[in-house]
């Protein structure tokens, strides 16, 4: 069975019906249980069990200090381009939006990989808009090969490839993927790219797998939440994530919770999802994939991202800029999405330390 | 005084420690110090010697043999590469040989285990394998030329003690190097029962690190391997399914 076949199994399940049927002896018992199936995860995302979130919160904790310790990867991302080639409605990169549209020479991009790896960081992902035509594989590949001297990990988050591609890309030095699914109901992922490569559902679904094929150390996925009601794209992202960790042991696994930001461009109806709302799929996914990482994006507000270190999570990243050569070049582009944690790395290591964690710079290379 | 040998080292504290997961590098020199330890075990993966602060072994007394370990490393070829990159890094010659494939529940991989240790014992490192405790694997990897066998006691980072039990003992029985019982030890008294079933000395990480008080757990584990190996030496009287008077009345009889 393949993780869209298995997706596919629930999509008939009439969510509404299964939440009004969650008693809170239901819930209870799925937090006394040392392993959780894919029913008591649900039971942990239903509303009732906002009525649980402190207990909920003291298991992710303790799960989480014994798999990962006191420890927080920071990393950045480094944006190489951003002409776009789909009409993602909630995308500032939207093809349609009349955006400076920028792609780093490979003479910009060494400028700007010394600029971050100057910052301290040693683990950083590398972003393109989906264009194949503006950023091919080559392209890509050569960044990675002449920056790879700046770091420890290099992780990409880019269009997605053939097996054989993430190959090329895993010989030159690239050792992680992020692929965010964006929104796992198929009606609305259609609705919400009407146009280009993006449009199919299933290529982008089965990424993950092809790059886990390859022999990638480490994939990211995550559902962009507020295109779809929460509660069923967390569940089917921690089913995504078990079905790569079943099938991929060796594979680390780090499930994001992105929300929507405001960005330039056209609007897409979005679904309310609160701090609360978030604490409570990050704990469920914590409860359900214990050995996931849980990483935090600067998308989130500084005093919420604090508050999150202790219920798991695993990454942050930190002096975001969601524009091309945003580290180094005076002739920026137009960011992706408004960043909410402005801080410098600085003050993030600082507060880090302060909720009683370790901010770590290098946690991994391919030796 | 009882010493530990390792190879042509002679140790007299029988508990080594990690240092992942720790709140600060900084803490580590204070745990060091109240654990007694000898040996400290140092993921390459973590090191970064471009950074003087970032660095972990900045933290590590001098006097302190360093065990650096191969975690990361899915392979024998993997982690025979680490080792040497270690030694270059000027961490020594000891290597803690950790192969695991498996991020769920991070179980070692005996059979690539026993590969990286025949290539690095014949290039003269002191080779510790990180393994399931099976006799016939144990074996070969003392035949390959480890110089000590690391068998788990439950998962890594469990905390949950020896559940590796029986496994265990038959490795202490049968062995002739010394065995140390890594992971899974989460308590101070899953140590001393190791310690009291005849293990040679254990290695400790979360139970320590992920602790309310780091340091004074690095004593507890101290205090803890000194009593369960007193008591290993002291040979422990032996258990019975029935009270037996300690004075019996008809002992003129024999």
């Amino acid at each position: 069975m393949s993780a869209y076949e298995k997706i596919a199994t629930y999509e008939t399940l009439d969510f509404a019906a299964f939440f009004a049927s969650v008693t809170e002896d239901r819930i209870r018992y799925a937090l006394i249980k040392p392993s959780i199936n894919e029913e008591d995860f649900l039971c942990l995302l239903s509303p009732q069990a906002e009525n649980y979130l402190e207990e909920m919160a003291q298991k992710a904790h303790k799960i989480a200090l014994n798999q990962f310790g006191r420890t927080v990867v920071l990393y950045t991302p480094m944006y190489l381009a951003n002409y776009c080639v789909n009409a993602c409605t909630y995308c500032g990169y939207n093809s349609s939006n009349e955006i400076k549209r920028k792609k780093l020479s490979l003479e910009d991009a060494e400028k700007e990989a010394l600029a971050i790896r100057n910052q301290g960081f040693r683990h950083i992902i590398l972003l393109t808009g989906e264009s194949r035509t503006h950023t091919p594989v080559s392209y890509i590949k050569d960044c990675i090969s002449l920056i790879k001297k700046y770091f420890s990990s290099i992780s990409i988050e880019i269009y997605p490839l053939e097996q054989q591609e993430y190959r090329q890309l895993i010989e030159a030095g690239a050792d992680g993927l992020t692929i965010y699914q964006e929104v796992y109901n198929k009606d609305t992922y259609k609705t919400v790219h009407p146009k280009g490569p993006k449009s199919n559902y299933q290529y982008r679904l089965e990424a993950a797998e092809r790059a886990a094929k390859s022999g990638i150390h480490s994939v990211s996925i995550g559902a962009l939440l507020g295109l779809s009601p929460w509660r069923q794209e967390a569940f089917f992202t921690g089913l995504h994530g078990q079905y790569l960790q079943d099938n991929y042991p060796a594979l680390e696994l780090t499930l994001s919770t992105p929300r929507i930001r405001p960005h330039k461009g056209t609007e897409t109806k979005i679904y309310e999802v609160t701090e609360k709302n978030l604490v409570q799929a990050m704990l469920a996914y914590k409860i359900f994939l214990p050995r996931a990482g849980i990483n935090i994006t600067t998308r989130e507000s500084a005093e919420f991202r604090d508050n999150l270190i202790p219920l798991g999570v695993t990454k942050m990243s930190a002096a975001v800029s969601t524009q091309v050569g945003g580290h180094s070049i005076e002739d920026k582009s137009t960011s992706q999405f408004d960043i909410a944690d402005g801080r410098t790395v600085e003050e993030i290591r600082c507060a880090i330390r302060e909720k009683g964690y370790n901010p770590i710079f290098k946690d991994w290379e391919p030796f | 005084m009882d010493k530990l040998q390792i190879g042509s080292t002679e140790l007299e504290s029988r508990l080594l420690i990690g240092t992942g997961k720790y709140s600060s590098n900084e803490i580590l020199p204070q745990v060091i110090e109240s654990s007694g330890t000898q040996v400290v075990t140092v993921a390459l993966r973590r090191v970064d010697i471009t950074s003087s602060e970032e660095n972990i072994l900045n933290f590590i007394d001098k006097k302190i043999t360093l065990l650096p370990n191969t975690s990361g490393a899915r392979t024998a070829e993997e982690a025979v590469r680490i080792a040497r990159l270690a030694q270059a890094a000027g961490c020594g010659n000891w290597i803690k040989i950790e192969v695991i494939s498996d991020n769920k529940y991070l179980l070692p991989d005996n059979y690539e285990t026993i590969k990286a240790t025949e290539i690095l014992a014949k290039e003269g490192f002191v080779v510790l394998p990180y393994m399931n405790p099976d006799l016939m694997d144990a074996k070969r990897m003392a035949d390959a030329g480890a110089a000590a066998v690391m068998p788990l006691g439950a998962p890594i980072g469990s905390n949950r003690g020896i559940k590796t039990k029986e496994m265990v003992r038959i490795l202490i029985d049968e062995m002739n190097l010394p065995i140390i019982v890594d992971a899974g030890l989460g308590a101070p008294s899953h140590a001393a029962e190791a310690m009291e079933m005849g293990a040679d000395a254990v290695l400790v990480n979360t139970a320590i690190a992920s602790s309310g008080d780091p340091v004074a757990m690095g004593e507890a584990f101290k205090l803890a391997t000194e009593a369960g190996r007193k008591a290993y030496l002291s040979r422990l009287g032996p258990q019975r399914t029935v009270a037996e008077a300690s004075s019996p009345l008809t002992g003129f009889l024999r």
